[in-house]
């Protein structure tokens, strides 16, 4: 049988391939999550007229369209000890967690400015957000007068535990239906349009299609605010759990906005950031969905096969005696984040940080348990209730698990078997995949570059969430998404409308449908694995100018071959089809990138054969890359640019200079 | 023996991910409505729960079951390689996600 098993049933939506709808506003959103709504909402606030494209349903769209449960850098909210200011001081940067010196100093700060005021706005639509049913009266993490519930650091309190954050996107789709946004689900947006069609040029517009009739979009608009978030699934890519691969970001995070920004000529950086991150989902577990210590679960007590309990240390190495030290700095210091990450200055407690090689001795037994049936009950149902439902795909672990019986007042959920050097590394449920290389973790990798206008380089384009380079988590998204969006609201009211170019339009068109008129050829989870080998191979963890180069004859060859012939039977099947070529430019930028570090980086986890010395001073630089007349540009910005001319020398000046509040 | 053998392909995933109960299925299609990426479409046999197109590409979100508005119409179940377990402190006992003669359910609500 032929690989196009000769359809019969109809595809049950309407299809009607090619046909035109034009759409004009103010400010057009590309990507409908969690940046790209709260955009929305300032935009329309400040009287833009505003239109939100997703390729989803906004509804529920994105990484944060299935719920959140920590609001970090909430620094100026009434209980915090620590000002935006001082957690610049230490922290720096944001990224993904890695607080190292690749990322992004002006969406840190904006985050620990607006944080705390993108939470009060999801409380105004609806969202808990406070303990205002009293289930945690009294509790250590919980401020009697504000009824805010915190995190992590219980003294400082800057990080908010948030009542209600499953249904957070709900409550946003809702706010933008009542301001009159225009919302198009299930489009994917394939191009940006620029002035005169050319690369470079100021932007005008966008082209997509509706992935369920297949069709054809035109955006017109004065100003575009980019939020599609991560490129994700570059590397690491299952036939049969397609989406399960993906943990935290939505599957449809393929890169999307990265591509179509480099294609417009738009300035990339940290393309060539990648790592041994957090697993694949299906080699492992649901995220959350095991016992474990980390995140969502901090600071569960944890205990071996023998019942014997896993110490808590601080950041000397220093026993914890009681579960409340667990939850406050040690002595002398000024505040935790999470974690054992970035400066020790701001490490946090965790357990002893040689359990592996006292697992490997035998010490502790395998396997380990979440205890918390030991843990105060207050603690306890915080972590199985509060966060373990209102995260991020965790409502239905909650529901599931205790229909199947769980009882946290009384079971142990299991930590999963893993070698034991894998302990102590990462989320349990994650830390024992095959080792393969991928994408940096969090967004906290490879992006569009921007000012403190939250502006690329293309006049009319600004970034927003893990869309940017070194993006971060949902407080992110969400303060640098309500930034943008009175950035961009400002542009379009000074601007005119540009003009599409016509021939770029009738160019996407014919490359969009070209799929649906073949009835053979290569299947697009073919044409993606592929891709992904050429990745492990190519552009993996060890990298040289022969090793990228072939890999990217590999990729013009696909171009050549397999893509041309790849079909698409339904509109969906086109969408998976377009993800495809999105990871071919993906692939080609990552591999350009490579070449233009011409020196190894521990920071960046990127390893050179050809120049294998590790961050020599002269490359403590971030290296950019763009297009210009389809030729690589490569570029380069100071470390910590936005604080170097024509910027001020401090963050409060900058942002009262262009925050515009 | 008289059951018969059919000519059919592998299926596409390695789970169903989700699944319903055709008593209970109004066919509102919230679920579908919501899925972001289209997994379920409606049925083309008139008065039937959605049919599960793309279980491979669920992403495992629960969106569909939240805004499901009949108790037990929906279901989103994990494959059994994704399945936990845990340990009853007291007692040692061992239980897990599927099993049969299951303990009584946890019908303690969540905080939200």
């Amino acid at each position: 049988m032929s690989e196009f098993n000769a359809p019969t049933i109809a595809w049950p939506y309407p299809t009607n391939y090619g046909k035109e709808n034009e759409v004009t506003a103010d400010v057009i959103i590309l990507g409908g999550g969690i940046a790209g709504c709260h955009a929305a909402v300032h935009a329309a606030r400040r009287g833009a007229k505003v239109v939100v494209v997703d390729k989803g349903p906004v509804i529920r769209s994105g990484s944060g369209g299935a719920g959140v449960d920590h609001w970090h850098a909430a620094c100026t909210n009434p209980c915090s000890k620590v000002t935006p200011e001082d957690m610049m001081e230490i922290v720096r940067v944001f990224g993904d967690y890695s607080y190292h010196e690749y990322g992004n100093g002006i969406t840190c700060y904006i985050q620990c400015k607006e944080s705390y005021d993108a939470l009060l706005d999801v409380e105004k639509m609806g969202v808990k957000v406070r303990d205002v049913d009293d289930e945690f009266a009294g509790a250590d993490f919980r401020d009697e007068k504000t009824k805010l519930m915190f995190a992590y650091d219980y003294v400082n309190r800057t990080c908010i535990r948030v009542n209600g954050g499953a249904h957070i996107k709900v409550a946003l789709y809702n706010e933008l239906k009542r301001l009159g946004v225009q919302i198009f689900d299930r489009i994917m947006v394939t191009r940006l349009l620029t002035e005169g069609g050319k690369q470079g040029t100021r932007l005008v517009g966008a082209t997509g299609f509706d992935v369920r009739t297949g069709e054809f979009y035109v955006f017109n608009a004065k100003a575009a605010i980019l939020s599609m978030s991560v490129f994700a699934g570059q590397w690491v890519f299952s036939t049969e759990l397609t989406g399960f691969g993906s943990i935290f970001n939505d599957p449809n995070n393929s890169g999307d906005g990265t591509a179509m920004a480099w294609i417009a000529g738009a300035e990339l950086a940290l393309m060539e950031r990648s790592g041994r991150g957090l697993a694949s989902g299906f080699f492992r577990y649901p995220p959350y969905g095991t016992g474990d210590h980390n995140n969502t679960w901090f600071a569960c007590t944890i205990v071996d096969a023998n019942g014997k309990e896993v110490p808590y240390v601080d950041r000397e190495g220093i026993v914890l005696k009681t579960v409340s030290e667990r939850y406050r700095p040690a002595p002398g210091q000024k505040y935790f984040m999470y974690g054992r990450m970035g400066p020790q200055a701001i490490w946090g407690p965790g357990l002893i940080p040689d359990l592996s090689e006292r697992i490997a001795k035998g010490e502790y037994a395998l396997p380990l348990y979440a205890d918390l049936p030991g843990m105060p009950e207050l603690e306890r149902r915080a972590i199985w209730g509060l966060m373990i439902y209102n995260e991020g795909k965790c409502s239905i672990i909650y529901e599931n698990y205790c229909k199947a019986g769980f009882d946290p007042d009384k079971d142990m959920l299991q930590l999963p078997v893993m070698p034991p050097e894998q302990y102590g590394r990462g989320p349990a449920w994650e830390t024992y995949g095959p080792r393969q290389w991928r994408e940096g973790a969090f967004g906290g990798g490879g992006g569009i570059v921007f000012d403190w206008d939250l502006k690329s380089n293309v006049e009319g384009l600004y970034v927003a969430g893990s869309q940017q380079y070194s993006g971060g988590t949902h407080a992110h998204a969400a303060a640098t998404g309500r930034y943008a969006g009175r950035k961009a609201a400002g542009h379009a009211k000074d601007a005119k409308l540009g003009q599409i170019d016509r021939k770029q339009v009738a160019e996407e068109k014919m490359r969009i449908y070209a799929p649906v008129m073949r009835r053979d050829g290569i299947g697009w989870k073919e044409l993606r694995a592929g891709l992904c080998r050429v990745m492990q191979d190519y552009c993996g963890e060890f990298k040289s100018e022969p090793i990228l180069k072939t890999g990217l004859q590999w990729i013009r060859s696909i171009r050549e071959s397999e893509a041309p012939t790849v079909f698409a039977r339904n509109p969906h099947e086109l969408c998976r089809v377009m993800e495809c070529f999105t990871h071919m430019t993906i692939g080609e930028i990552i591999m350009q990138a490579s070449l233009a570090r011409k020196a190894s980086s521990a920071l960046l986890d990127f390893k050179r054969l050809d120049f294998p010395e590790m961050d020599p001073p002269e490359w403590n630089k971030i290296v950019t890359i763009r297009q210009e007349n389809n030729n690589v540009r490569v570029g380069e910005l100071p470390m910590r640019y936005w604080l170097l001319p024509p910027y001020a020398p401090n963050y409060e000046e900058n942002y009262r200079k262009h925050s515009e509040l | 023996m008289v059951e018969k053998a059919y000519l059919v392909s592998n299926p596409s995933s390695a789970c169903k991910a989700i699944l319903f109960d055709a008593d209970l299925c109004t066919c509102c299609l919230n679920c579908v409505e919501v899925c972001r990426t289209d997994v379920l479409i409606p049925n083309p046999e008139k008065d039937k729960p959605p049919m599960v197109l793309y279980p491979d590409e669920c992403w495992f979100c629960g969106s569909c079951v939240a805004h499901c508005p009949v108790p037990g119409a929906i279901r989103m179940e994990h494959p059994l390689s994704q399945k936990a377990g845990w340990k009853r402190k007291a007692t040692g006992e061992f239980f897990r996600i599927g099993m049969k003669n299951p303990p009584p359910p946890n019908t303690k609500p969540p905080v939200c």
